[in-house]
């Protein structure tokens, strides 16, 4: 049996392969402790969604790895994410997941922070007289920037600028975005989970559309057929997988909805729609009613960002490690901010109905991600195969390598990533 | 969640009000009360034993199942729930469950649930409104999970069958991560 450490003395290179990984990859804690430091705590990680904390003042509690944060917005408007931890015996100085607030203040001795983490208040100061200064000790601040709505942190002060880091995965994220059909696009839920078995089981999961007619057979039958008709994509030839470079990739499941802008007139308008097309159609001109219900189930296709976040279709999937075979999902359902109010309630049924601990979806991802993480621990030298398709991958005219949607070219992509950054040096 | 005052609960009972430091005792030993207790606990083994089919027969055709992820919001219509089950939903639910396709289902935990502590929240001439605790205990594979909820249920009554308009489900950790299962609560 090959001992993981033992691999490890000629580098984690030697676990990945372009085709293949090891499976200890799922199942060593000391991979996973690297994991936290080389990607996690050395990259651009997203954090929060701008509708999350919508005026100044508003915060969410998130997390980076390991590392509680907290993310605000403060009066200038600007972005802030603080580690959430007291600089003098190291409480947490939030515990509320959302809401808003003038500042932080520890509940321990009441060490008063600002939006900016700035130390503003120590009671009884006579005891840190010659000792310390308020200005030398602010809650710690990470890199802060956002793109089109997301926000993304980073423990490294020099890092790339995100926009670099996001490369090519841009022009997805606007496609994304118009879904809003003229709205911004807002949170308006999340679900949240844990399953058992390790974090990138669940990055794999994003753009395997192999899994889909199999393991969501029991969902595919209880949707109305023109649902389950645009989700059968297994032989069409134009639902593929781009690598996108730095570890993103995009599965396209539902070609003709990849632009929401794009429509030549040909689709008809699902009939489970009726309703809200009937209600929409008494304000509104027929071209916008027509926007709205086409973008009703999201963009057609799953962007994958490394290493956390993915945007599906209409949610956002963001993934966090809890330990080497323990990971939390959070399912945030996506509406029109200022949208029609019929519209953002039919978005949170479609995502009721597949998201969720009791969706007729994620309990079946959830399920077949256990039994990954139990059967991995079987012969270690047994490689974990992410080779489908690599006999038809292509590199298209922007560069990315592609694929049909059903093959695992965005599983390269991830372990592509995966290798180049626990191989770095620094 | 709201507490309704003496006042209010008497309203919805349509009977006199409580005096303040009556807590409203006794009520419990009213015959419609008794029946909806029965109701219930014969709802809990019906899950406890999977028998879905049997299970939904149990509700009104205007029937609410309800597993809220906000602890406070009484709108669920406008927020994101776990569950907000109508009829055509429970349907779909049930036939997911029992027809063999989900791999969640499937291999779901067994489960055994304690439901107790229960109140009277509401009575008229044909519904009686209960609050109760559940623990739900569920093993699988080598693993124990417990669920503990707050639950309401509004029992109508057609002269002598007795079917539930509502089924409320607070989960104590709705806001919080609520693990996937193949089962219901």
């Amino acid at each position: 049996m090959t001992s993981p450490t033992s691999e490890k003395a000629g580098g984690f290179a030697s676990l990945a392969a372009g085709d293949r990984v090891a499976a200890q990859l799922y199942t060593d804690p000391e991979i996973f402790d690297w994991e936290m430091e080389k990607i996690f705590y050395s990259t651009w990680v997203w954090v929060a969604h701008e509708s999350e904390i919508p005026e100044a003042g508003s915060f969410k509690m998130s997390h980076i790895g390991l590392q509680p944060v907290i993310v605000n917005r403060d009066r200038k408007g600007n972005f802030n994410v603080l580690l959430n931890r007291c600089r003098h015996r190291g409480a947490s100085v939030c515990e509320v997941p959302k809401g808003k607030a003038n500042g932080f203040t520890c509940p321990y001795h009441s060490w008063s922070y600002s939006l900016e983490g700035n130390l503003r208040g120590i009671p009884y100061p006579d005891g840190y007289e010659g000792v310390t200064e308020k200005r030398d000790l602010p809650l710690q601040r990470l890199r802060v920037e956002s793109y089109n709505g997301l926000i993304f942190a980073s423990f490294k002060p020099d890092i790339e600028p995100l926009e670099e880091f996001l490369g090519d995965a841009k022009i997805w994220i606007d496609r994304f975005m118009k879904q809003g059909a003229g709205f911004p696009v807002k949170v308006q839920g999340e679900h949240k989970f844990r399953f058992n078995g390790n974090w990138k089981i669940q990055l794999e999961n994003t753009t395997d559309g192999y899994h889909f007619p199999i393991v969501h057979r029991s969902w595919m039958a209880s949707v109305d057929a023109e649902t389950a008709d645009m989700l059968s994509f297994m032989t069409d030839e134009n639902a593929v997988t781009h690598a996108l470079g730095n570890g993103h990739s995009v599965a396209v499941m539902v070609p003709e909805h990849v632009d929401l802008e794009e429509d030549d007139g040909t689709e008809e308008l699902q009939e489970r729609f009726r309703h809200i097309i009937d209600e929409l159609s008494k304000t509104m001109p027929p071209e916008q009613v027509r926007r709205i219900i086409r973008s009703m189930h999201g963009a057609g296709y799953n962007l994958n960002l490394f290493p956390n976040l993915s945007l599906s279709m209409s949610f956002f999937r963001v993934l966090r490690p809890i330990s080497v075979n323990e990971t939390e999902i959070q399912h945030m359902a996506l509406g029109l901010d200022g949208g029609p109010e019929s519209v953002n309630r039919e978005r949170l049924r479609i995502h009721e109905h597949f998201q969720g601990p009791f969706g007729f979806g994620t309990s079946d991802d959830s399920e077949a991600w256990d039994r990954v993480q139990r059967g991995a621990v079987a012969n270690p030298d047994m490689p974990i195969l992410v080779n489908r398709g690599l006999g038809r991958e292509v590199t298209v005219d922007e560069g990315w390598k592609t694929s049909h949607v059903t093959d695992e070219t965005g599983m390269r992509e991830s372990y592509a990533m995966w290798k180049r950054m626990m191989s770095d040096e620094n | 969640m709201k507490t309704e005052t003496v006042e209010e609960v008497a309203a919805i009972d349509n009977r006199p009000a409580l005096q303040p430091f009556d807590l409203g005792l006794g009520r419990l030993s009213d015959p419609l009360v008794g029946r909806a207790i029965e109701l219930i606990w014969r709802e809990a083994q019906l899950l406890d034993d999977k028998d879905y089919e049997a299970w939904q027969t149990l509700y009104t055709e205007d029937g609410k199942y309800v597993i809220p992820v906000d602890p406070d919001t009484e709108d669920f219509e406008s927020s994101l729930n776990m569950v907000y089950d109508d009829a055509r939903m429970r349907h779909m639910r049930v036939t997911r469950l029992v027809q063999g396709y989900s791999m969640s289902a499937v291999a779901a935990a067994r489960t055994s649930r304690t439901i107790s502590r229960f109140t009277v929240e509401g009575i008229t001439e044909d519904t009686v409104t209960l609050r109760s605790a559940q623990v739900l205990v569920g093993f699988k594979r080598d693993r124990f999970q417990m669920l503990g909820a707050d639950l309401t249920h509004r029992i109508r009554f057609t002269g002598d069958d007795a079917r539930i308009e509502l089924k409320l489900i607070r989960l104590v950790n709705s806001d919080s991560a609520v693990n996937a299962s193949g089962f219901l609560l």
